[in-house]
């Protein structure tokens, strides 16, 4: 699905990604662990178009897409989410859902004025297909409450929810469950396991809580220090001694770190 | 009687012409703040924007004039000001074309982008200056007035007379419809909507597929629209001089800002509030104190508290206090 080929991105003299080689399985839900600062967001900007990678290969089913803008990916059904959400906050949540679809009737100039008629239907279904989204993440109550004014967790919700608007192919989930609760990490789940047997789904998924990862995850990447430690099983990860010691081993330190970060 | 004659009085030199000049520094504004808002620097060539849009408005206009085309009783610029707004938006076009696109895809700072848009100001600034001069042009034509000191005070029989010029009248309906079609726009249509998307959060709204090169150029646009009228509508009421449009740039920024930079109703309410002041501090109100006040209190001097020459330093102090106590400005800044 993914094929990334020694993928370097450097900050100044700083080498946050360092030489990234893998390989993203279609229909797979791939877990993505490692230490905080370890250059796992770092790969998904270069990955979804909002920094240039220094150096390297992205393929998409063996299309070149390394350094396409953000607004190509999201046409090749490459979408991400953030780590800390992001939202338009001046619009209603279901509003936030509905700018989502790009590139329907409506976007030119000429439509703007003149297929008022096309554009109010359109604007219909895509109203039922937000509150429809707004339903499975169980938050319909907020569907008119400004995004600004609604809680971290919740944000991290509408980022998944932003993902179902649209057939992806690929998504990449930085963090989806941070700050947000039991109950809602097992909705976040649940759908990401729905639209992964539903719709064909491939899923990266940044994620601190293990338990998240060992429910959903299959295979699991282990980064530290802007390179892959291991990749394989969740059980191969768990036994690598590399993986223990850059990551599950300081086990409580990193809870610390987690905590701050 | 006395109370009625002051406020024809206040109408007359304050209220009426601060609505006009109201409406034109709003609509200067918008522009500053649509630019700063989606594309994210304060563009200091809109004033000399406003300069080439009225410019190109004026040489139709004569055209139109010369051929004998006119729309009298209303101005002949109204009907050289769409085809104004085209040739403006080209040139904005062409420049971010040739210019801005490059610092964009640089992602350069907003302070390398002002200060870009400060060569551009300069190169407009000479492009006018070039093609027009530097002189005073007058190019309203039509009816001048829709009720003059004369016709009012014959009306009504009071001593003080209210005159309201066509071209405040148009002024503020233009201004009126204006507005309200661009909040439309933003409000109602996906494109508007996209636009204010992209101010809200760049980064969510490219990976919302949203494509920036169509927001910018939705936004030139506008702004070519806004600035041409203002400057045209600006240009009938007052005179068309390029160094006067050079220099409206100051209470254009300070509407903006005092309204919240990125705040398209509080660049409205800053227009206003900008226009008022000037007026107000620059007024002479000794007739109004006269009719008002008992007459052993009568003044004896012009009563006005600044000359109309540094009517700037208004703009120029509101700004400074919105700075100091509420940088945000009055309407919270940075949101469309
Ligand atoms: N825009 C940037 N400029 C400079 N350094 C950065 C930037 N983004 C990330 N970094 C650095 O790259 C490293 C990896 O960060 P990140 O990818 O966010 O880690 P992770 O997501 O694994 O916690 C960190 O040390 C961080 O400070
Ligand atoms: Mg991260």
């Amino acid at each position: 699905m993914i094929e990334i080929q020694d993928l370097h991105k450097h900050f100044g003299g700083f080498h946050a990604v360092d030489g990234v080689s893998l390989t993203i399985e279609q229909g797979s839900i791939t877990g993505l662990i490692g230490p905080n600062g370890a250059g796992k967001t770092t790969l998904f900007n270069a990955i979804a178009g909002l920094h240039k990678p220094t150096n390297g290969k992205v393929l998409l089913g063996g299309e070149d897409i390394t350094g396409l803008a953000p607004h190509q990916l999201f046409h090749k059904g490459v979408m991400r989410t953030f780590q800390i959400a992001h939202e338009f906050a001046s619009m209603s949540c279901r509003e936030n859902l509905m700018m989502v679809p790009s590139n329907q009737f409506g976007e030119t100039l000429w439509n703007t004025w003149f297929g008022r008629r096309r554009i109010a239907d359109q604007e219909r279904a895509l109203t039922a297909k937000a509150d429809e989204v707004l339903e499975f993440l169980t938050i319909s109550h907020l569907s008119d409450e400004k995004a600004g004014q609604v809680s971290g967790g919740q944000k991290k919700l509408l980022e998944l929810g932003r993902t179902m608007m649209v057939d992806a192919k690929i998504v990449f989930l930085d963090e989806v469950g941070a700050g947000v609760n039991r109950t809602l990490l097992n909705t976040i789940a649940d759908a990401i396991k729905r639209l992964n047997k539903e719709r064909g789904y491939t899923f990266v998924v940044i994620e601190h809580d293990m338990d998240f990862i060992e429910k959903l995850c299959d295979p699991v990447i282990c980064m530290a220090e802007g390179k892959v430690l291991a990749h394989g099983s969740l059980a191969e990860i768990k036994n690598n001694e590399h993986v223990i010691e850059a990551y599950l081993g300081t086990g409580l330190k990193n809870k610390e770190k987690n905590v701050v970060q | 009687m006395e109370f009625l004659h002051a406020i024809i009085v206040l109408s007359n030199f304050v209220v009426i012409p601060a609505i006009a000049y109201g409406s034109q520094l709003a609509l200067g504004a918008l522009g500053v703040t649509l630019v700063y808002g989606i594309l994210r620097f304060s563009n200091f060539a809109h004033g000399d924007t406003m300069a080439f849009g009225t410019m190109v408005a004026i040489l139709f206009t004569w055209w139109f004039q010369s051929i004998g085309v006119s729309i009298a009783p209303l101005p002949t610029a109204l009907l050289a000001l769409p085809i104004a707004i085209v040739v403006t938006a080209a040139l904005l076009l062409g420049t971010d074309r040739v210019v801005l696109r490059f610092y964009r895809k640089q992602k350069s700072a907003p302070v390398i982008l002002l200060i870009v848009s400060l060569g551009i100001m300069f190169v407009y600034n000479g492009l006018v200056r070039f093609i027009i001069g530097v002189g005073d042009q007058r190019f309203s034509d039509g009816a001048r007035f829709i009720i003059s000191a004369r016709d009012f005070k014959k009306l009504t029989g009071l001593d003080e007379g209210l005159a309201i010029k066509t071209t405040q009248v148009i002024t503020v309906i233009t201004a009126i419809l204006v507005v309200a079609i661009l909040f439309w726009f933003l409000n109602r249509t996906r494109t508007g909507k996209s636009m204010r998307a992209f101010s809200d959060n760049e980064d969510l709204a490219l990976l919302s597929g949203i494509n920036p090169e169509r927001v910018v150029l939705y936004t030139w646009l506008i702004v070519a629209a806004l600035a041409t009228i203002a400057g045209t509508l600006y240009g009938l009421d007052k005179s068309f001089k390029p160094f006067v449009y050079f220099q409206l740039l100051l209470p254009i920024f300070a509407a903006a800002i005092v309204g919240g930079l990125g705040n398209p109703l509080g660049a409205i309410a800053g227009g206003f509030l900008i226009a008022f002041s000037e007026v107000f501090i620059t007024y002479a109100w000794k007739k109004v104190l006269m009719y008002t006040l008992p007459e052993q209190f009568a003044p004896s001097g012009l009563m006005q508290l600044l000359a109309t020459e540094y009517k700037f330093a208004v703009s120029f102090a509101i700004l400074l206090v919105v700075l100091l106590f509420k940088p945000t400005g009055l309407f919270k800044g940075k949101s469309l």
